[in-house]
């Protein structure tokens, strides 16, 4: 494993109760890059997401054999501090979840549990948050109010905009755009490029051309086996299984 | 330009959606009665239980300002009637005061708990348990106040008898836990699943999650689960009436004997000559307990609004 190695997946299998979800998936996310994660429905790709923050504990179906290595450091591992590496990481759901606090505390939220008291500085993050979200110029009047009362795609916004709060060194976005405007949505990418000088990203998406033009490498998986991983330039215009050819190009899935 | 034959609504089908509105409307009806008749149950209510007191206004052996700031209760006095019901405010505000402050802790508490760390066959059998509790009828709680609490308080505490302000409020908490914990639970476990996930993702531990999202998500309903318990304690009768040793006096420290609205009421009711003045204060009592309730309502209606507006 070299130093450009942020998270590795190594022989990872899941099941939920009877049904695998992921088998035998083994593959590399290097360091401050982004990595798409493309594949039909059903493939594992939300799976893989809630194993590199844990959130997988929540499935209380869940059974896992395998290993999943973020600095080196076995996270499916039973004594791995939750807490710690969730903070370390920022992830945001496809289905936007503003928590029940203003749009302020949202994006506070973090930051406070990190031991932030109110502050220029904390108003100042939050304010960089939310532009970096590009939710600042439609909710910088309106701070105060709940987050969800927000529209679909500004509760998006608010929580990649939470996922930042906390400087993470992991961003996993699973299917963020779903509910954002074109236009938006380019902004965002714009952003995410920027980002990817200090931090790694992971995307989770159903929109092929997305992970084309934004990703650096790609992983395909289907059915929850990874079918082919490598430079997104390689996998989209050279793909060595048909399956992915198939997919990429658009004939199934 | 007329329309194409084919296009007309044939006659039986405009039958049918003649029918289908008459069904609409009809069910509508019924809804429409039973929101308004709930309204109407608590208007007649209030009607006949002021009716019956409202004589007293213009009653020469009855002053208002008597029975707010007296504590001299003498209805069946030989040679002056005194209603003074001041100690009984006292002592149902003390007790319902008291209890809560045991009862709402200890119902959030189990409520977290069933909702949030407890899973499986621990989970269902708490749940029966509680759901038991609540079942018991008041006068049993009396009966345990008198023979078990009692004694226990007089053995720890240095109260002069068993049935006192403590007991009785122990036993009123231990009467709207029930209450407040299956309440309580139901309003938590009604927060999606993703607001816990979203938390923890975040990287909040679970007393974080809890306490700043939960709570937050589910206050409507554990402030209505607080308030069944007030209003639990507020209204119960028997258990006091056993437990509380009836003594129409300020209670000065917390194991002093007091005496409740509801317990005189339901103490005395059995005895008065209909349409006497005591009979109407006893109502005017009524009256009271009512405006303590409404109160309480109303008070925390105001307050869910105000997070509202704040939040």
């Amino acid at each position: 494993m070299n130093s450009c190695t942020h998270i590795q997946f190594d022989h990872l299998t899941v099941h939920y109760g009877e049904r695998i979800a992921l088998q035998d998936v083994s593959f590399t996310i290097p360091r401050h890059a982004i990595t798409a994660i493309i594949g039909p429905a059903n493939a594992g790709k939300t799976t893989l997401l809630k194993c590199i923050n844990r959130t997988i504990d929540f499935e209380s179906t869940a059974r896992w054999n395998g290993s999943v290595y973020v600095n080196q450091v076995d996270v499916m591992h039973k004594k791995c501090d939750c807490i710690d590496l969730r903070r370390r990481i920022g992830m945001v759901f496809p289905l936007p979840v503003g928590l029940p606090l203003s749009v302020y505390e949202n994006v506070a939220y973090t930051p406070r549990r990190a031991g932030m008291k109110s502050s220029p500085e904390l108003d100042a993050l939050v304010e960089d948050c939310l532009r970096q979200a590009m939710l600042w110029d439609e909710v910088k009047d309106r701070l105060q109010h709940l987050g969800t009362r927000l529209s679909g795609g500004q509760q998006q916004r608010l929580t990649l905009a939470r996922a930042l709060s906390h400087r993470p060194e992991i961003l996993c976005l699973d299917e963020f755009s779903i509910a954002i405007d074109p236009v938006t949505t380019m902004k965002i990418e714009d952003i995410l490029r920027e980002m990817k000088k200090t931090t790694t990203i992971v995307l989770v998406t159903n929109l092929v051309q997305q992970a084309r033009r934004l990703s650096d490498t790609t992983a395909f998986l289907s059915s929850g086996r990874l079918v082919e991983t490598g430079e997104t330039e390689q996998v989209f215009e050279h793909s060595a299984n048909e399956l992915t050819r198939r997919y990429v190009c658009g004939e199934f899935g | 330009m007329r329309l194409p034959e084919s296009d007309i609504q044939p006659p039986r089908s405009a039958r049918k959606r003649w029918a289908m509105d008459l069904g609409e409307s009809s069910i509508e009806m019924l809804i429409r009665l039973c929101g308004w008749s709930s309204i109407l149950f608590v208007l007649m209510i209030f009607f006949f239980v002021f009716r019956e007191a409202f004589p007293l206004i213009g009653n020469s052996e009855f002053s208002f300002k008597e029975f707010f700031t007296s504590i001299n209760w003498r209805p069946t006095s030989e040679i002056r009637e005194t209603y003074g019901v001041l100690a009984m405010i006292v002592g149902t505000l003390s007790v319902t005061g008291l209890s809560m402050l045991f009862a709402v802790p200890l119902g959030l508490g189990a409520a977290v708990f069933l909702s949030e760390f407890c899973t499986g066959h621990v989970k269902e059998t708490l749940k029966i348990v509680i759901e038991l509790l609540a079942a018991i009828p008041s006068v049993v709680w009396g009966f345990i106040g008198y023979m078990v609490v009692g004694p226990l308080v007089v053995e720890w505490t240095d109260a002069a008898i068993g049935v006192n302000l403590l007991t009785s409020s122990i036993l009123l908490a231990l009467m709207s836990v029930p209450v407040i914990v299956s309440v309580g639970e139901d309003s938590l476990k009604a927060v999606p699943d993703s607001f816990r996930e979203a938390s923890v993702a975040l990287g909040a531990n679970r007393w974080e999650t809890i306490y700043k999202v939960l709570f937050p998500a589910a206050k409507n309903g554990l402030l209505a689960a607080v308030l069944l318990g007030v209003g639990r304690a507020i209204g119960e009768t028997m258990a006091v009436l056993m437990a509380t040793g009836h003594s129409t006096r300020i209670p000065h420290s917390l194991v002093d004997p007091i005496r409740t609205l509801t317990a005189t009421i339901a103490s005395e009711m059995g005895e008065v000559s209909r349409g006497s003045t005591h009979y109407q204060v006893l109502f005017l009592i009524g009256v009271l307990l009512f405006a303590m309730t409404f109160l309480v309502n109303l008070i925390a209606d105001l307050v869910v609004r105000g997070i509202r507006k704040n939040g």
